[in-house]
């Protein structure tokens, strides 16, 4: 039941993840943070089986890292998406990651964008995109406000009522979203949507 | 559901008078939701040589990838362009390579050859080639479009008639199809110019 959403604005992309790590009919926690920053300017949220979404993102930021170290200029967000499917799309007739992407990023050239990378490796330029379950709600409200060159206050308007129309409308809709933003000034943690927060620990 | 219907496409590629047409819908699936309205299928080799690829997208663009690179090889070797007949048999031995563990794809080829005589081509996943003098056609709409194709199609059409026979080929065939459709793709090929046209029809 994990939900990521995302779409492009005006100057920004801004990227949604649910914060839960489920296993079966248990909630280990409900503050996972599912969207990494890859570099300075680019995100990269994904949904999956928890092992292969944590060992291939890390994988995919160390190399991007690397990329850099090499040759003195970050990659785009388009080489960072073209790099990204061709290692899933190598892997995928050998051992195949289970990981769904959106990869948003901003370029100093190019503006902002946002790229839908799915488990098999499709990869596609997109405006919005969303996986999961929660697709099914957040991607039709997201055809029905998006307009290209949202502001940011309108974006996250539209974000908040996806947020609204999963938490209402899925079984099992998961409590907690986090919102990430990538612009100019880099990517970073925009906000937290949150209804349950996880109980202190006990100190010993 | 069929491996090549988890995306969703529709192909057609027509023979004018020294001249051809290859069209593809635009719409990028994943089973029964739509993901994107503006996905191409339809790529350019080289200016009188374009292929289309039909079936599981990931997989159609891993294959596009390396056909590029191999001609983009044959370029630099042999100092000219590939004619559409080699091509074709490049293709065909390319997808008869993983004959235990094929590309979910079938391509749609169409060039001009010499003295401008146009060439169509289709051939399954494995690479078996079907060579034809008015017509091929891919994709989950293929039987529509054989339909709408043989009663729409006369020899030796101009271009601006071509454009229109296969743009209503396409639409009423992708009409009958719910995993086709949201629009089409049209290339009109003479020896002089390549024009582009996206077709606006039913979107759903």
């Amino acid at each position: 039941m994990e939900c990521v959403f995302g779409l492009v604005g005006e100057g920004f992309a801004v990227v949604v993840a649910d914060t839960s790590a489920v296993h079966s009919i248990l909630v280990h926690k409900s503050n996972e943070d599912k969207i990494m920053v890859l570099d300075s300017h680019k995100l990269i949220a994904a949904s999956g089986e928890p092992g292969d979404r944590v060992q291939f993102t890390e994988y995919i930021q160390k190399n991007v890292a690397l990329y850099q170290f090499r040759n003195g200029i970050p990659l785009t967000t388009a080489a960072a998406a073209n790099f990204t499917r061709g290692e899933l799309a190598t892997a995928l007739r050998k051992n195949p990651y289970s990981v769904n992407i959106l990869l948003a990023g901003y370029d100093k050239e190019t503006g902002p964008s946002l790229y839908y990378i799915d488990y098999i490796a499709t990869l596609h330029k997109v405006d919005k995109g969303a996986f999961g379950y929660g697709s099914y709600f957040s991607l039709s409200t997201m055809d029905r406000h998006y307009h290209s060159r949202m502001s940011v206050e309108e974006a996250i308007d539209l974000v908040d009522k996806c947020i609204i129309e999963i938490r209402s409308r899925l079984v099992v809709a998961p409590p907690n979203f986090v919102i990430k933003i990538v612009d100019k000034d880099g990517a970073r943690e925009y906000a937290w949507r949150e209804t349950v927060k996880d109980a202190d620990v006990a100190s010993a | 559901m069929s491996i090549f219907e988890y995306n969703g496409s529709a192909l057609v590629a027509m023979v004018g008078k020294n001249c051809f047409a290859i069209a593809s819908d635009r719409r990028l699936g994943v089973q029964l939701q739509t993901i994107a309205t503006d996905f191409q299928r339809i790529y350019k080799i080289h200016d009188r040589l374009f292929l289309g690829l039909s079936g599981l997208a990931t997989d159609a663009q891993t294959l596009y990838q390396r056909l590029v690179f191999r001609h983009k090889l044959y370029q630099l070797r042999e100092e000219r362009d590939m004619k559409p007949e080699t091509f074709a048999s490049l293709v065909s031995a390319v997808l008869y390579e993983k004959r235990f563990g094929p590309y979910f794809c079938q391509p749609v080829i169409a060039g001009l050859g010499e003295e401008d005589k146009p060439f169509i081509c289709t051939m399954d996943s494995i690479g078996a080639k079907e060579l034809a003098k008015d017509f091929v056609v891919a994709g989950t709409a293929s039987e529509s479009l054989y339909g709408a194709c043989e009663a729409m199609f006369k020899p030796d059409m101009e271009a601006e008639e071509l454009f229109e026979t296969i743009s209503q080929a396409l639409l009423s065939s992708v009409d009958r199809d719910c995993l086709s459709g949201w629009g089409g793709h049209v290339y009109v090929i003479t020896p002089t110019e390549v024009k582009e046209r996206i077709l606006k029809g039913r979107m759903d």
